[in-house]
């Protein structure tokens, strides 16, 4: 309880960030350590991943409902992250279809618990693969899929071990027939897929989220959002200078922040489950006001994608860490401004508009908090043009010590000029051209790349 | 003590404050501050409120609240106030 009694003004003013500017909490992230259910058996491996996950997560969406009523903030989603199954899953599994069945143990727990995604359906592959990762890799567009609620990860690379080229080619495979197993739903199974570069132990956000082997049996990860409210701050220091923009834009953070840390030391102490890292991220949806193009807008650029932009989204991400970093008791995972395009209204106006390329988000990409996310591409986009922009991006994951992601939809039977729709907080999207030229002869070497020289530290 | 704050935002009307008193005192709840002003038309009250004594869980009376805001025509919220000290107290 403050000392202080609180004023009319800072209760009004929070009670507008919930109501009009979509202040939400977006995500309580139950990790799941699946490492004590590894069994040589795949009926004995099911069973006890079902179990665990039941258990575990038996009461997290009461408890996340409660603390929504009590508080007054929307936690908009409750999921769950496991320990990646390319790992989990290597003593039993012996086919492609003996993943996939996991996939759908994972997907009947998560429906069981109340949960809508559950991440972790993952492979660690950034120096190099074992035979069952590899078949976890050539599962995934066969449990996408054939489930509703998982989602899947690959870490194809790192600053450490530089990055697995064997893994991008076959990603550039995957997820072409990811996009032709779900053609019925707008390549649905894509949206579900995230290929990564330093890929964090402890992200609350989906698709990456899966619980690291270096974490704790089970542990509470909590993803702010908020560009609304970041949005309507900045309309009030319109032609201000940068020093008041950016104090502006620390100030609205940190306070967002707090919320979160709220929710998750609430969520911690009322599950009795250690709490981990709150992800101090600007996180978009569909939702009109709801945007982060709309913010880097408002800070002075037409649209998302004009020169200037990656500047404004620099300055954007930085402030958001530096106002979070103080308001969160511990911060980790992504931490910083999406740019996904399906999930931003700005973004997809950015796009029809003319102003936003996919070679314009590769260079914003080096100073978001993660990476190409949620850009639908014609459906008839060959392997190895997908290769070629997942090693790009990894590469700037990798020359730079950030995470960094592709989450890209070639979307069957659509081209250039028309639509994808993937409904709910997925969004929809105008599919983006993709550079033509060719890039075989570089994606189609064997081995890998060597980490970089500043990764030798030691 | 436990201390929620309660948010009645909306048109203003005769016997907004006398409603919500009226049910704050059914349901065993303190009053302990009240401040309340019209912007615009607009009626505005924050009271904060030891919920200690009250029977219901929060979420009952959160609900109420609700309930009861829906038929006066104005929005009623409860808070515990952990929220207001977590984003404006450092």
């Amino acid at each position: 309880m403050g000392d202080i009694m609180i004023n009319m003004r800072e209760v009004f003013e929070t009670n507008e960030m919930i109501e009009k500017e979509n202040l939400d909490v977006r995500t309580i992230t139950l990790g799941i350590s699946l490492l004590d259910c590894m069994d040589s058996s795949l009926d004995g491996l099911c069973e006890r991943i079902q179990d665990k996950i039941c258990k575990k997560a038996e009461n997290l969406v009461r408890v996340g409902e409660e603390i929504e009523a009590e508080f007054g903030i929307p936690i908009v989603n409750k999921r769950l992250s496991v320990t990646p199954i390319g790992l989990i899953g290597s003593a039993a599994c012996r086919r492609e279809e003996d993943f996939v069945r996991v996939a759908k143990v994972m997907d009947q727990a998560a429906k069981e618990v109340g949960v809508n995604f559950i991440g972790g359906y993952s492979a660690l592959v950034s120096k190099g693969q074992t035979p069952k990762e590899e078949l976890l890799i050539r599962s995934i567009p066969e449990a996408l899929a054939g489930t509703e609620r998982v989602m899947s990860s690959v870490n194809v690379g790192s600053t450490k071990t530089g990055i697995n080229m064997d893994a991008v080619r076959l990603m550039g495979d995957i997820i072409l027939e990811a996009s032709r197993k779900t053609a019925d739903r707008d390549s649905l199974a894509c949206t579900k897929l995230v290929t990564l570069c330093n890929a964090p132990d402890d992200n609350p956000f989906m698709a990456g989220a899966f619980h690291g082997v270096t974490e704790a049996d089970a542990v509470i990860n909590v993803g702010v959002s908020g560009p609304g409210v970041v949005k309507t701050a900045l309309e009030k220091v319109r032609g201000e200078n940068f020093e008041i923009l950016c104090k502006t834009i620390k100030d609205t953070a940190c306070k967002v922040t707090r919320v979160g840390q709220l929710v998750a030391s609430e969520a911690s102490k009322r599950l009795g489950i250690p709490f981990g890292i709150v992800d101090l991220s600007l996180a978009p949806t569909p939702a009109v006001g709801d945007s982060v193009a709309d913010i880097l807008h408002e800070i002075g650029v037409e649209y998302a994608g004009a020169p200037g932009t990656t500047a404004a989204l620099a300055l954007l991400n930085d402030q958001v860490k530096k106002g979070g970093a103080m308001a969160a008791n511990v911060v980790g995972g992504l931490s910083g401004a999406f740019i996904p395009v399906s999930e931003d209204q700005g973004m997809i106006d950015s796009v029809e508009a003319g102003a936003l390329t996919i070679e314009k988000l590769e260079a914003m990409t080096s100073v978001c908090s993660v990476g190409l996310d949620m850009i639908a591409v014609p459906g008839d986009t060959k392997a190895e043009t997908i290769a070629g922009i997942l090693a790009d991006e990894m590469a700037i994951g990798m020359i730079n010590q950030k995470t960094t992601a592709v989450r890209i939809i070639p979307v069957a039977g659509k081209g250039v000029g028309e639509h994808a729709e993937f409904g709910g907080l997925l969004g929809h999207a105008p599919i983006m051209p993709v550079n033509g030229f060719g890039c075989d002869g570089f994606v189609n070497r064997a081995g890998r790349i060597p980490s970089p020289i500043h990764s030798f530290r030691n | 003590m436990r201390r929620a704050i309660i948010t009645v935002v909306g048109h203003d009307a005769v016997g907004i404050i006398a409603r919500v008193c009226t049910y704050l005192a059914d349901h065993k709840i303190n009053i302990l501050d009240i401040s309340q002003t019209i912007v615009n038309g607009y009626f505005n009250m924050m009271m904060i409120t030891d919920v200690s004594g009250a029977e219901d869980s929060f979420v009952e009376l959160s609900q109420g609240l609700e309930k009861l805001g829906e038929e006066i025509g104005v929005a009623i919220k409860i808070w515990r106030e952990e929220i207001f000290d977590s984003m404006h107290r450092i």
